[in-house]
């Protein structure tokens, strides 16, 4: 297993407890901020020292507090892209790169530098400093400094969210093209959902220190599992729920019953519903069909989102509301204080352990 | 005119100037990374002479490098030279009292350095030693110089801890303070004058020179300013 980490460290505030198994593909950490993302970067890169635990990277332990191995960053391996890029400030970019390619030795360094400089499209940039670079420059000369200490893994925190939005775009695909070429696992720390399904095959979803099993993006997105990772799937409605049957819930704050499309935990504690997946249009023999109220409409660049309440629920409560996004021309003739029916499919019902 | 005291106010500024370089470096170094109630303890003893009456921190010197000194007396036996009333006297008192603005400076400039320039130098796999003399010391330029600078105008200016120390002997001990405040006792004014005007020299030069040095260092050594993003 490329990277494997059992970390546990107390942080007064929060405990970090986390274990996973990254394969040699991306592997994305996603979790809100604040979380222990970046600080799990830190105990596996070595500069973080973990209270207890075991870390191997590509089969070499390289933490493991019941044999008292800690080695120190140098010897582990591990090319860690910081959020800020940490490029060295007294230094140019060709002086950054060079620094490290001659810890392996002085030999051919200018062509060594060559070939990195042409591979990251750095070349031109040499002779400035950090400080004269653009967002998107640095990240290219980090990344080569990395590729030139000939790291056995790569770690990213957060590569993208220094970036002026408008580049990002170009820099991803840039970033994209260097986590392919690269051989080793790869482990992605984002807090947002949409670089991680674009840039990640398999996800580790943390939350408030903990981390869920690694599965595949397409299934975290599919079938969250918990509320945790729903949330951060850019699920909008959720309703606190209970069994009521062998394929329906009720949704405690929506005061619906649901038909649902998959088998049901019996430890469900939410079912969330994109907004995108309930609808207005609804006909006579549809299931999961239930009036509700109009509270607002809002036109948004490309559909329009009418947030309603359902007939049963009260408004007061945290969860009751239902945003529901619909094409334009479904909301055109709806108004605030109208009554609807909306629909969910079965299959659209996410079931949600707490 | 004999320019001794000239002479020896540089020699001795110099030489503590170089030792509390390193010194004050080292400390700072080591207190930024300590714990917090170590630091607390360490920060007040390096810090105290900054505070204290200089005529207090040469009491304290006499107490323990003097001839009767525990310091002063076994130097004294085991190799024979006296550590008080000679010209480099006055460099274990200079030293002690100009330490704390070389160590204050350097701490506020390690505390204030980014970390994790420290850390990706480490993931990199560059050796601690190669990262404080290549990335941590250049960036933190700024600081050491201004701490080296202080350092060395303060022990220039050295009187009250030098003069209880060294004393005042003529062309072998005499520095320029002492000897102003000497000529000013004999009541003879314009040679006193003289080494005002000299001391007032050289601090101007020092400090004009520093400014120079910092401008031309700071000032980008940089290439055409880099355009948004390569097209």
């Amino acid at each position: 297993m490329p990277i494997y980490a059992r970390i546990k460290k107390n942080l007064g505030t929060f405990r970090l407890d986390v274990e996973f198994e990254a394969g040699d593909c991306v592997t994305g950490l996603l979790g809100a901020s604040g979380c222990g993302k970046s600080m799990t970067l830190g105990c596996i890169a070595g500069i973080v020292k973990p209270d207890e635990g075991l870390i191997t990277v590509n089969g070499a332990v390289v933490f493991d507090s019941a044999n008292g191995i800690n080695l120190p960053p140098q010897r582990r391996r591990v090319g860690l892209l910081f959020q800020s890029y940490a490029l060295f400030p007294n230094m140019t970019g060709e002086q950054n790169i060079k620094s490290v390619l001659a810890l392996r030795g002085g030999w051919n360094l200018r062509e060594r530098f060559g070939s990195l400089a042409e591979k990251f499209y750095i070349s031109g940039l040499e002779n400035h400093y950090p400080s004269n670079l653009s967002g998107g420059q640095k990240q290219r000369v980090a990344l080569a400094r990395i590729m030139a200490s000939d790291p056995v893994s790569l770690m990213l925190d957060e590569p993208l969210s220094a970036l002026d939005s408008y580049l990002r775009w170009q820099i991803e695909g840039e970033l994209i093209r260097t986590i392919e070429d690269f051989p080793g696992a790869t482990l992605y720390v984002s807090h947002n959902r949409d670089e991680v399904y674009r840039l990640c095959r398999d996800v580790c979803v943390m939350d408030e220190g903990r981390a869920e099993p690694v599965r595949t993006v397409r299934e975290l997105f599919e079938s969250p599992g918990t509320f945790a990772s729903s949330l951060l799937c850019g699920c909008k409605n959720y309703s606190r729920a209970r069994k009521s049957g062998d394929d329906t819930v009720q949704a405690i704050d929506w005061n619906v019953e649901l038909k649902c499309g998959a088998a049901i935990p019996d430890d469900i504690g939410y079912v969330g519903v994109r907004a995108h997946h309930a609808s207005l249009a609804a006909d006579a023999g549809d299931e999961n069909a239930f009036r509700c109220r109009v509270l607002l409409v809002i036109p948004d660049v490309s559909s329009a989102i009418v947030n309603v309440l359902p007939d049963g629920a009260s408004e007061d409560a945290d969860f009751s509301k239902i945003r529901v996004e619909t094409p334009k021309d479904l909301a055109e003739d709806i108004k605030r204080g109208d009554s609807v029916t909306v629909t969910v499919k079965p299959e659209a019902v996410m079931l949600l352990r707490r | 005119m004999d320019w001794f005291p000239l002479w020896n106010s540089i020699r001795v500024a110099g030489i503590s100037t170089v030792i509390t370089f390193f010194a004050g470096i080292c400390a700072a170094h080591y207190v930024s990374r300590t714990p917090k109630v170590v630091k607390g303890l360490l920060d007040c003893v390096i810090t105290l002479p900054m505070v204290l009456p200089p005529t207090v921190v040469g009491f304290f010197l006499l107490k323990t490098i003097g001839p009767f000194g525990p310091i002063g007396s076994a130097v004294f036996s085991l190799f024979g030279f006296k550590m008080t009333m000679t010209w480099y006297s006055a460099v274990f008192a200079t030293t002690v009292v100009s330490l704390p603005l070389m160590y204050r400076t350097a701490r506020g400039t390690f505390e204030s350095f980014d970390q994790t320039l420290v850390h990706s130098g480490r993931t990199l796999g560059m050796s601690d030693t190669f990262i404080f003399w290549r990335v941590v010391m250049p960036n933190c330029r700024q600081g050491i110089l201004a701490g080296t600078v202080l350092s060395f105008a303060r022990a220039l200016g050295e009187y009250g801890a030098t003069t209880m120390v060294t004393g005042y002997i003529p062309g072998r001990t005499a520095t320029i303070s002492t000897t102003v405040y000497q000529l000013w006792r004999e009541g003879n004014d314009s040679a006193a004058y003289k080494w005002v005007w000299i001391n007032l020299a050289i601090s101007f030069i020092v400090l004009v020179s520093v400014n120079l040095l910092e401008n031309s260092r700071s000032r980008p050594r940089r290439s055409a300013p880099a355009n948004a993003v390569r097209s």
